[in-house]
């Protein structure tokens, strides 16, 4: 149901077809904003831009000119945790009230400098907190492909805003899977790129350390035409680096790619396992040469991840006080009731939860025993993985689990929730780039993704080797 | 006091912020300028907007590094930033950025007084860098207002090993950290506004004890004056409460000027736990070679080596010495002139009371002074060759001040050169001789009150620029001449 009604198969098609004459940006733009009308029940968005349709007429023109951006004419839609300038940021949560950031988020000003019409901002896990997008203050985002399902989170809306055909692709965000997850869920293709490739500056912070932006599309040349936007240094982020080659031509008989056994035979779907071996036999008919690796530390990621996120969460999300902006509690005797009932009654209960976690890891007589720890772990899965790059170009797992659960079904038990992270968060532990495919789907219609996880700053090398795929 | 210091040793040590005078601010580009209309040097980063992020201010680090050379610490050439969690209005982001683990100078030291000419080696833990936090103000009705402006100012926190004895030892290394500071020009050193200050740990050990009393910590002393109080009023208490079998809790106490008294905080603003962590929106901060070479390059001279020169190179007195060397600027005018005149301790002299008192007076730093070092020097040498008396220099010297002219024009334009020609003042002392008959008696009578009198007289009737020393000896030749009519 994606992009069946669009005349076009990619962004550089939409774009010559423009140019040609064949396409209307304006009637594009006022089709996906009759479309996000008509599926109002996804909740894939939280606020529609008003201006796009004046946008359009603006860059047809200068399509027709030949003086337009590299992604002239692509319709974006943004997750709500990225800053843009005059229109309010929610991170979907009640805590920032009618909040209206003063700059845009460096990512999302390059789409803009490139032509790029954004069409709105979309649903999320509150401050990207959640595998399920059920964590919402504006509530749940919808599985597309069967809206009993969840779309998976954080980037739930992004995600189904792609999924559905409600704008040609969307930026996302992910600490621990939060596009790889929805991207599987929602059976379209979703980049987690290296920390630091892309520049964090207007995305609120979840943990700082763990966050990397990137994108949604429904083909890898739109996923990577997006990327190669957005990547770079930012002299705005520190810890942004410009470090990407470009892979040249891929050889398939000359890969090795990683599986790892012993965690693909852990609680893994059917349906997953049985799509995974297949692909892996493709791979293999494609001349590739497959190897059993060992990531012995991965077992401690998910408590791992856990304890440095939520540490970081609990300093990133201490601003949000109701001194300053945002939301305020009504009634307040004093400074700490102001601080005490602004946060309770503004912040959901996951993200509750997640402070209070770090709070405690992070305080005095518990740091080494947590804080400390969790970075000696990360060190060793970072260890892992380097070890088996040095033998193999790429390593597949499934990107979950399992496939998109029901709505509701795991509310009640978050460290069930946590476990579908199991395959994702080690990437963002050692800072690797991952994406995310769709290979299939389960008998009740719903896809199925595999992850290709590389080495830092080879996004490219992952997009020409799926490329180079021929059987 | 004497009864304490028999019984107890005193324990002090000190940590010093000093707000660093950069043009920026340590993590975004807004001006660092105090003074300014409240909330107008903000911008998203400051004002800890969601999703902005630090970039470090690279003069800030060069700031600290140049008090660690000052300081003969050691610079550490990779160090990282923390974050510091507390909740309060004036902290936008919830957590100051600081140093904790790796702060950017450790092990340093610096000599001070002791008094009685005694000197003493304190030793400094560590300098690091941090942002300052912004301004509450409550006195606006039922409000209160944040002013954020002073938000990520960039400051260095001096932090001392316990190796003060006495409140003057403290004062005295506090004065020698705002000289220091005010040498490198990093730091105004103004206590009362806050650009400078200081907290300081007390306790009381009993002699010959290896355990160290509970200590306290002393807020809010905004001058040197407080320093001195505050440290003997809780040297003070602590004594008492140790003398009548109390036991001293630990705790922040707040001075109060006003009162001459310190109190308690409340406890719930002393008992942060403040869960550091490395700040993940830093980079670790490096230093290169290069950059500390081209730091320690910057270095001026500092006031313990100007004073040694100032003895041993211009001879002057170590008193001499000590006060020109107070401020930079008035040493270096100093050395200036000296470039051009070898009467330093005339010019000595002269800067010590005549300059000192104008710039007092007229509240300007010597850089504001309208006599440059070479007009000085010029002065100055007029005075040592005879060309004018020191009464008539003072003229001079005012309307130099005034004019900013140099002073052989002044002397040449208002004719102020002094007569030294014999056969210019003879003339006047004879007819002065002659019209005072009765005087020159008393004065042959050996009355020598009157020979001031006909001193004042020719200085008179030459608008006293006759040579003094000359009209002396005319005067007595005059004398011996009419002795033997
Ligand atoms: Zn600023």
């Amino acid at each position: 149901m994606s992009s069946a009604k669009l005349p076009y198969s990619s962004l550089r098609d939409k774009k010559r077809l423009i140019f040609e004459g064949s396409l209307d940006l304006a009637q594009n733009v006022d089709f996906f904003l009759d479309k996000i009308a008509s599926h109002k029940h996804l909740n894939a968005f939280i606020a529609v831009s008003s201006d796009c349709q004046n946008q359009a007429n603006l860059i047809q023109e200068k399509i027709k000119n030949g003086n337009a951006g590299k992604l002239a004419g692509a319709v974006i839609a943004i997750k709500d945790v990225l800053s843009i300038k005059n229109i309010n940021l929610t991170c979907a949560s009640k805590i920032l009230g009618d909040f209206i950031p003063l700059y845009t988020a460096t990512a999302v000003q390059k789409l803009i400098d490139e032509d790029a019409i954004i069409i709105g901002k979309t649903n999320c896990d509150e401050f990207a907190m959640g595998s399920s997008n059920e964590n919402s203050a504006f509530g749940s985002v919808l599985n597309p492909l069967n809206t009993e399902f969840v779309p998976g989170g954080s980037s739930g809306g992004s995600a189904a805003a792609v999924a559905a055909g409600l704008c040609d692709v969307s930026l996302g965000t992910d600490t621990g899977g939060s596009i790889r997850q929805p991207a599987a869920f929602c059976g379209i293709y979703g980049l987690k790129p290296t920390y630091s490739a892309v520049s964090r500056y207007g995305l609120t912070a979840f943990a700082s350390s763990f966050d990397s932006i990137g994108p949604f599309a429904t083909n890898l040349q739109d996923l990577f035409d997006v990327f190669d936007i957005i990547k770079g240094e930012d002299k705005k982020d520190s810890t942004s680096t410009s470090n990407t080659p470009v892979s040249n031509e891929i050889n398939t008989k000359k890969i090795k790619i990683g599986i790892p056994a012993d965690i693909i035979s852990n609680d893994i779907q059917p349906e997953i396992r049985e799509s995974f071996e297949n692909f892996v036999l493709k791979l293999e008919k494609n001349g590739v040469e497959i190897v059993k690796i060992s990531l012995p530390n991965f077992k401690y990621a998910i408590a791992a991840y856990y304890v440095l996120t939520t540490a970081e969460a609990s300093s990133n999300l201490s601003r949000f006080d109701g001194a300053r902006y945002g939301f305020r509690s009504k009634e307040v005797e004093n400074l700490s009731d102001m601080f005490v009932k602004s946060r309770s009654e503004g912040f959901g209960a996951e993200v509750k939860r997640r402070i209070m976690l770090g709070t405690y890891v992070l305080s005095s007589g518990y740091y080494d025993a947590y804080y400390t720890k969790a970075q000696k772990i990360r060190r060793l899965i970072q260890q892992d993985f380097m070890n088996c790059f040095k033998e193999v170009d790429f390593i597949l797992t499934p990107t979950t689990p399992t496939t998109a659960f029901k709505i509701g079904e795991k509310t009640e038990n978050p460290v069930e929730m946590y476990l579908s992270d199991i395959f994702t968060t080690p990437q963002n532990l050692a800072g690797l780039p991952a994406l995310s495919f769709p290979t299939g789907a389960d008998q009740n219609n719903l896809p199925i993704g595999l992850q290709l996880t590389s080495n830092h700053f080879e996004e490219s090398k992952i997009h020409n080797f799926l490329n180079s795929l021929t059987i | 006091m004497t009864g304490i210091l028999t019984k107890y040793d005193v324990v002090i040590g000190l940590e010093v912020h000093a707000q660093l005078s950069t043009n920026t601010k340590i993590f975004c580009g807004c001006s660092a300028a105090s003074g300014s209309e409240p909330n107008s040097n903000i911008c998203p980063v400051c004002l800890g907007h969601p999703g902005t992020l630090p970039v470090l201010n690279k003069k800030a680090l060069e700031y600290a590094v140049l008090m660690g050379i000052a300081t003969q610490s050691t610079i550490n050439q990779y160090s990282t930033f923390a974050r510091k969690n507390y909740f309060y209005p004036d902290l936008p982001k919830g957590y100051q950025i600081s140093q904790f683990d790796l702060p950017v100078c450790e092990n340093g030291f610096l000599e001070i007084s002791s008094g009685h000419g005694e000197t003493k080696t304190v030793r400094i833990k560590r300098i690091h860098l941090e942002e300052d936090a912004g301004k509450s103000i409550h006195d606006r009705g039922n409000s209160t207002l944040i002013d954020v402006n002073r938000c990520g100012v960039p400051l260095i926190e001096i932090v001392t090993e316990p190796d003060f004895s006495s409140a003057f030892e403290a004062t005295d290394y506090l004065m020698k950290i705002r000289q220091i500071v005010r040498y490198l020009g990093i730091c105004d050193g103004n206590m009362e506004e806050g650009s400078l200050r200081c907290d300081a740990n007390v306790s009381l050990k009993i002699k010959g004890e290896e355990r160290l009393g509970t200590k306290t910590e002393l807020k809010n002393m905004n001058s040197f004056k407080n320093v001195e109080k505050a440290i003997n009023y809780e040297i003070e208490r602590q004594f008492e409460i140790l003398e009548e079998g109390g036991s001293i809790s630990q705790q922040t106490l707040l001075w109060n000027p006003d009162k001459n008294e310190a109190y308690p905080m409340r406890s719930k603003e002393d008992s942060h736990d403040y869960r550091y962590f490395p700040d993940p929106d830093l980079i670790p901060v490096t230093i290169s070679n290069e950059m500390l070479s081209e730091i320690r390059s910057m270095l001026p001279e500092l006031p313990g080596a100007k004073i040694k020169k100032f003895t041993e190179i211009y001879l002057l007195p170590e008193y001499d010495s000590s006060v020109l060397t107070q401020e930079r600027e008035i040493a270096e005018f100093f050395e200036e002139v000296c470039k051009q005149t070898l009467a330093f301790k005339e010019v000595s002299n002269w800067m010590m009371t005549e300059v000192l008192k104008i710039l007092n007076e007229k509240k300007i730093t010597i850089s504001e002074f309208n006599i440059t070092p070479q007009n000085f020097a010029g002065l100055i040498n007029e005075i040592k060759s005879g060309s004018i008396s020191g009464k008539i220099a003072k003229d001079v010297f005012a309307d130099m001040l005034e004019t900013g002219k140099d002073a052989a024009s002044i002397i040449d334009s208002k004719n102020l050169k002094q007569i030294s020609d014999p056969a210019l003042i003879e003339p006047v002392v004879k007819s002065l001789f002659d019209a005072n008959k009765q005087k020159v008696n008393e004065l042959l009578e050996g009355k020598e009150k009157i020979f001031g009198f006909f001193v004042g007289q020719v200085m008179k009737s030459t608008s006293g620029k006759a040579n003094p020393a000359l009209v002396n000896e005319l005067i007595k030749k005059e004398l011996e001449n009419r002795k033997n009519e």
